[in-house]
């Protein structure tokens, strides 16, 4: 086993020991077309030998761009078997995104999936002076091209095989020159802040952070899983590529971006990843569909969905639940939660993870209480993924769970969480600086979030760490921790608070015009516009209510009890990206807001109940006019901090 | 892997030069109008050949005079350097055409899948009883006629509706739909009444890439109507231009562009 330290290694092994067990699937004119562990060594050994046959040298890299497939899959095994490195590129980027990381790589070959990739490669080839040879999978479209430099991806093996039987060792000994701290992946990040960075993870990285995880989590050779997420993206790295060949496990890649859902039906996966976004999609899709339905199924629906929320997640973690729930569960899982999970193609699921991004409660919730599995972890590029995940039994909606196998954590002195593990990356490509700025010499790696162990010892993590701020009494705040507790109540639209330096946490609440405007149809509420409906009385109780619920949240936790909003009011106007108070993408613009609500804010920070104020509004068509309001601030108890009601 | 289709031999006769259609000398007239005056060009193997003109110039009726659905009063038709002037549509489409309509027509109840395979009915072979029973040779017909259909799935990237009842799709897939339909008759000549029309510019892009993948794949000759000047221009090898009937000019699309003749049926006299 010891001496399995390479991927190319592995798949020997594997090709050995799981010869006829499926190791990769993809569905191709309408029909699952496999490939056993033996048929994958074949198809890598003969793109291999074919790359070398085309000039290939040890330490060259191979872009790797394309949605997910088989052969893109194969052709990070094969790079890596003659001592080179794959560099997945982002399929979705642009010409000048891509363009950055092919020549930051300085890779001389590229593995394109078809037609539009080799195109944005064409564009950018005459920049990347270092790229040579381009080989692409489906030929579709791209005969008249000019062909140099241009291969078939069945040419190159086809030529590998002919090179193989005039070599007939050669695979063999180069796959047993690669060491296990030799890198076996340059993965981009995503970069929201600067140029994207190239992180280098070596195959001791991986493998023993594939094996650690698949050990932890019981993941074993029979598992399913749906390979949907970008080829670049470290996640879908480790769950298809690394811990596939690890735990022997089959890898499904979907027809096509279109038919992704239809296909995890099919599958029917057993293990399964995915950002909330994809969760909280699905959720909507099906209780849109519900609605739909006769007035006695969605009554059913709705009443074993109670049914699941209040025992659910109980029976999942194996707590103690009244028999009476346990029967009611048992005819819920017969009427409503197996057919609800068969159409969301979750009907085999045992692990299922998200992460990337806070997921709400509600929607974590409804997953679990059906019986789905889903956790969190947390994760990163720079540590192979892994840094903590939720324990089975130990799931809670708001932390990421305790320290994955062999991972130190531990929150600096500024509050930053910092790790160190096996899978810690060895550097960035080509960057030292910023290696030595994240990684320090004993191999602890700054996250750059800021976060912090609750009594149960599972991390939270609050905010980024460069966003926490501190209040007057020296106690953390962090915006965008409370900000998302609040707008995870679909009544909310928008929140933002205020608290750095000063004695106390105040909010703006934007209310969501459609839920609120429901809510108050229902109560004979008359509303002519938001600004009416917003100021309205029993629509500040509502809030209130709210408000209150993320105050007794925060004061279970004695770090953020401090952070609790003592004052809110419900702003008269949308924010809106055409007043500049959003970014486009619906992100607030916080230093607009406030100066633009200068007012708003001194008067959350004094005892005024009431405030008047005009704002000037941008409409659709251009136009300027302004609004005049009086907008009603409300205060709020203070709660002590109460051990936490487990 | 599955096969490409490879049929690109077949479309295209030994010697490229020779036309595989010869239009000469066509009359059409409804009553007293005169649909087609002295219509006459040719087309060669796997070219791309486009009909253009203002409105009412008789482009499609010279696509329905070529299909059998117009009988012209004079002039004939050479198909592979045989007489094929007389004859009815469905005796047509056996030869090797297949089209798309201006307007769809569709069996929208029907998903894609099923539409396209009513493409293929031309080359099944099953009789009433075996077929009813599903046995044997029938099967086996089935299982290879679909697979061909889902080359084209794969082909015109329609997996996702596959299993969509086509009244249901936007417009733009129901076209890239019909188009398929007309793929699967295996065509040695596809004629395209106005695959463009109604489309945004993405969908107008995309399915240009098609027609060019078609002609590139498959080697299919291409006869198109299309009043996207960019378009035309862009894709074809050959241009005829119709006006009132008549043919105003004709050759590579940037001569055509240029014709002063072509200009004036446009945009007007000047004067």
């Amino acid at each position: 086993m010891s001496d399995l330290n390479t991927f190319p290694k592995l798949l020997l092994d594997r090709a050995q020991r799981f010869a006829d067990k499926p190791a990769i699937r993809e569905k191709n004119f309408g029909v699952w077309q496999t490939w056993t562990w033996s048929d994958v060594e074949k198809e890598v050994r003969a793109l291999a030998c074919g790359l070398v046959a085309r000039g290939f040298k040890r330490g060259d890299k191979l872009a790797i761009i394309g949605d997910n497939r088989p052969r893109l899959y194969w052709g990070m095994a094969a790079a890596q078997a003659i001592g080179g490195i794959p560099v997945p590129a982002y399929q979705d980027s642009v010409a000048e995104e891509m363009h950055y990381v092919l020549e930051h790589a300085e890779a001389r070959f590229v593995l394109a999936e078809d037609q539009e990739q080799v195109d944005k490669i064409l564009e950018i080839k005459d920049r990347c002076p270092l790229l040579q040879e381009i080989i692409f999978c489906d030929s579709r479209g791209l005969r008249r091209y000019d062909q140099t430099h241009l291969y078939d991806f069945e040419d190159v093996q086809n030529k590998g095989r002919e090179f193989e039987r005039e070599h007939a060792d050669f695979f063999i000994e180069e796959v047993n020159k690669g060491k296990g701290d030799d890198i076996a992946i340059i993965l981009y990040t995503s970069g929201t802040t600067g140029k994207p960075k190239g992180v280098m993870l070596t195959h001791d990285n991986i493998l023993i952070t594939a094996r650690n995880s698949i050990e932890r989590e019981g993941l074993r050779q029979d598992e399913e899983v749906l390979a949907y997420l970008p080829m670049a993206w470290v996640g879908d790295h480790i769950f298809s590529f690394g811990q596939s060949y690890v735990a022997g496990f089959c890898v499904s890649c979907p027809e096509s971006a279109a038919t992704v859902m239809h296909d995890l039906r099919e599958i029917g996966p057993t293990y399964f990843f995915a950002p909330p976004a994809i969760f909280e999609n699905i959720l909507t899709t099906v209780m849109i569909r519900m609605e739909d339905a006769g007035w006695l199924k969605r009554k059913m629906f709705h009443f074993l969905m109670d049914v699941a929320r209040r025992a659910g997640n109980k029976i999942l973690d194996g707590r103690s639940v009244p028999l009476s729930d346990r029967l009611l569960y048992a005819l819920g899982k017969v009427l409503v939660y197996g057919p609800l999970k068969n159409t969301m193609g979750f009907s085999r699921i045992r692990l299922g993870y998200t992460a990337g991004e806070a997921i709400g409660p509600e929607i974590f919730d409804f997953y679990r209480s059906l019986g789905i599995n889903i956790k969190q972890l947390y994760g990163q590029t720079e540590a192979a993924v892994f840094i903590t995940i939720q324990p089975d039994g130990e799931v809670k909606a708001d932390t990421v769970g305790t320290p994955a196998p062999g991972v130190e954590v531990k929150i600096s002195d500024d509050g930053e969480v910092v790790y160190r593990s096996p899978g810690v990356f060895h550097s960035y490509y080509k960057n030292p600086e910023a290696t030595s700025d994240t990684k320090t010499a004993d191999g602890w790696v700054h996250t750059g979030d800021a976060g912090f162990f609750d009594t149960d010892g599972h991390l939270k993590i609050i905010d980024r760490s460069k966003d926490v701020g501190k209040l007057n009494d020296g106690s953390i705040f962090a915006p965008k921790y409370i900000e998302n507790k609040l707008k995870f109540f679909p009544q909310i639209r928008e929140a933002v608070v205020f608290g750095n330096q000063r004695d106390y946490v105040a909010a703006f609440i934007n209310i969501d015009l459609e839920a609120v405007g429901n809510w108050a149809e229902r109560r004979n509420i008359a509303y002519a516009s938001y600004q009416e409906l917003a100021s309205h009385k029993e629509v500040y109780d509502l809030v209130q209510g709210y408000v209150e619920k993320v105050n007794r949240d925060l004061s279970s936790d004695t770090k953020l009890a401090a952070s609790q909003i003592r004052r809110f009011l419900i702003l008269h106007k949308e924010l809106d990206a055409d007043d500049g108070e959003l970014t486009r993408t619906r992100k607030v613009r916080r230093r607009i807001v406030a100066d633009k609500y200068q007012r708003l804010i001194s008067a959350l920070y004094s005892d005024q109940d009431r405030c008047d104020i005009e704002t000037e509004v941008t409409f659709e068509d251009g136009r300027k006019g302004s609004i005049k309001a009086q907008v009603e601030i409300r205060g709020l108890e203070y709660l002590e901090p109460l051990a936490k009601a487990s | 892997m599955g096969t490409r289709l490879d049929i690109a031999g077949q479309a295209s006769t030994s010697d490229a030069t020779r036309p595989i259609l010869s239009v000469s000398d066509i009359n059409l007239s409804f009553g007293g109008v005169k649909a087609l005056q002295g219509v006459g060009f040719e087309v060669r193997p796997t070219e791309i050949f486009s009909m253009i003109g203002p409105n009412g110039a008789g482009k499609t009726s010279m696509l329905n005079v070529i299909s059998g659905f117009y009988k012209p009063s004079s002039g004939s038709i050479l198909f592979e350097g045989l007489d094929r002037t007389h004859l009815s549509p469905s005796a047509v489409a056996r030869l090797g055409f297949a089209r798309t309509f201006q307007n769809i027509a569709l069996f929208k109840g029907m998903s894609t899948l099923d539409n396209i395979m009513s493409g293929r009915l031309l080359k099944m072979k099953g009789n009433v009883l075996t077929d009813a029973i599903y046995l044997g040779p029938a099967k086996t017909e089935e299982l290879k006629h679909r697979e061909y259909v889902e080359h084209i799935i794969d082909f015109l990237e329609i997996q996702s509706i596959r299993k969509t009842p086509v009244g249901r799709l936007p417009y733009g897939l129901q076209k890239r739909v019909e188009l398929g339909r007309a793929l699967a008759m295996e065509p040695k000549v596809l004629l395209l009444d106005e695959p463009m029309a109604g489309m945004n510019l993405e969908e107008k892009e995309d399915m240009a890439r098609f027609v060019l993948d078609v002609n590139e794949e498959w080697g299919t000759t291409i006869i198109l109507i299309e009043h996207d000047m960019g378009v035309v221009m862009d894709i074809s090898n050959y241009v005829v231009v119709l006006d009132h009937g008549q043919k105003i000019s004709e050759g590579p699309p940037n001569r055509v562009q240029n014709d002063p003749v072509v200009i004036r049926a446009y945009l007007g006299e000047s004067e």
